[in-house]
């Protein structure tokens, strides 16, 4: 399998990529890590005219604290998150989730960028920084600005980003020191895609949960916040009931596509589940 | 397509070549330089026939162009031997443990193995397992691979090797 032809651009700054992608309009495509778009170019779903490749932009690499918020460049690949102190300390969710994702030799390439950017429904990360209240700088012609990983999913690949536009940087406010967290993930083997999957962030007061937020995976067009199931739990112990309750709420959004993972009503299920264990592991875990 | 003209190192050798930028990284490898021992196998960067190392990252070279690479330092299975032409730990570990059948995946898991045992000199089993996770096997059913890591993990360590009771 050989992708068509194109040109290859590598320039080494941000505005000059911003450039060639506003110049080169619709035909041309930014490279990240590459393996979501290389694979499709393989198979020539994909036939971009142009490549733009980000590894020379030496700016979009890198993890940094800036007060109470992480900086994640673009760039960062999903072996350097897990490589991360930073992260692994203030931002664990994180760390736990890239372990889900792929394998180790897609993980020295594939990078957040292009797992949050491209607006893929399989993707893991989006439902994360939704969860997290992270926002998006998207550097463009005209500028730069700001959108909220919540504001930034409208469709599958479908998303926020204008032509000529490029994520630059993930900034995610650090969650409070003793919450709880966890990322759980049902997929059929390693390096793929999920068949259900939620993130819960919560923090714990006197044996309650004071607040919470829930994010689902690959169970509808775009990544979802499960707020009516984070309602559910909010002031209670996590008693047989309320998990329950917030699970239904939680299913009540969901709308997975019918695919080799399992019918819709399965998907919905197992869907329940992850929200359930997700909620009991991250309030064990909860300080 | 006009060509591009890429420089890299392989196998501590400088090579050169002219691509076109479609041309993938294991093409180039085995067409251009006709280093067969990287293997292509799924094409879709599931089965990790054709990881190579690339600047210290275990890369599927089916997934990143040739141009990609100019610059680069790579090894393949075909540098993996001891500079005196003897058999390096993992590869004489494949051959004790009988960690391959039809050897077909074998170039990949050893890349992967090496990447593997230089970020983790002494890993456990199941880190074994997860860190040759994007590399399929389809005669052994693993274990026997799992033992050949664990054996060169002694070799180098220059401590005994004890199979674990099954």
């Amino acid at each position: 399998m050989i992708p068509g032809s194109f040109s290859y651009h590598r320039p080494t700054t941000l505005v000059d990529a911003v450039k060639l992608l506003w110049t080169l309009g619709d035909e041309a495509r930014p490279l990240a890590g590459g393996h979501s778009l290389v694979p499709m170019m393989k198979l020539r779903l994909a036939t971009p005219e142009h490549l733009v490749d980000l590894h020379g932009i030496a700016d979009l690499k890198g993890i940094r604290r800036d007060g109470s918020k992480v900086l994640i460049g673009a760039m960062t690949t999903q072996h350097d998150l897990l490589a991360s102190d930073e992260v692994a300390r203030s931002i664990p969710i994180l760390h736990e989730a890239a372990l889900l994702i792929a394998d180790p030799q897609v993980r020295y390439r594939g990078t957040v960028g292009g797992n949050v950017a491209n607006g893929d429904p399989g993707n893991d990360m989006p439902a994360l920084m939704m969860t997290l209240g992270a926002t998006y700088r998207l550097e463009g012609p005209d500028g730069g600005r700001e959108v909220a990983a919540a504001d930034y999913y409208q469709g599958a690949y479908f998303t926020a980003i204008e032509p000529g536009e490029l994520l630059a940087s993930i900034s995610i406010p650090v969650p409070p020191a003793g919450h709880g967290f966890a990322y759980e993930k049902l997929k059929r083997k390693v390096g793929d895609y999920a068949t259900a999957a939620a993130a819960v962030v919560l923090t714990m007061s006197g044996g309650k949960v004071a607040t919470c937020t829930i994010g689902l995976t690959n169970l509808s067009e775009t990544p979802l916040l499960a707020d009516a199931a984070a309602k559910e739990v909010i002031g209670t112990g996590l008693d047989a009931a309320t998990l329950k309750k917030a699970a239904a709420a939680a299913e009540a959004i969901m709308a997975p596509a019918a695919d080799a993972r399992g019918p819709i009503e399965y998907r919905k299920h197992v869907g329940g589940i992850m929200v359930t264990r997700a909620l009991q592991r991250a309030a064990a875990n909860a300080a | 397509m006009a060509k591009t003209h890429i420089t890299m190192q392989v196998n501590g050798a400088e090579v050169e070549g002219l691509v076109e930028p479609r041309t993938l990284l294991v093409h180039f490898i085995r067409e251009n330089l006709q280093m067969t021992g990287t293997h292509i196998g799924c094409e879709t960067t599931h089965c990790g026939a054709c990881t190579v190392d690339i600047d210290g990252m275990s890369v599927k070279s089916c997934t990143m162009f040739a141009v990609q690479a100019n610059g680069s330092d790579i090894t393949t299975i075909e540098g993996m031997a001891n500079p005196d032409g003897s058999l390096s730990a993992l590869q004489e570990g494949f051959r004790m443990m009988h960690g391959l059948q039809c050897g077909f995946c074998t170039p990949g898991m050893i890349m992967r193995a090496q990447r593997l045992l230089k970020e983790n000199p002494s890993p456990t089993e199941q880190e074994i397992r997860m860190g040759i996770s994007g590399n399929i096997c389809r005669c052994t059913g693993y274990q026997n691979i799992v033992k050949a890591i664990q054996y060169a993990a002694a070799k180098i360590n220059g401590v005994e090797f004890r199979e674990a009771a099954e």
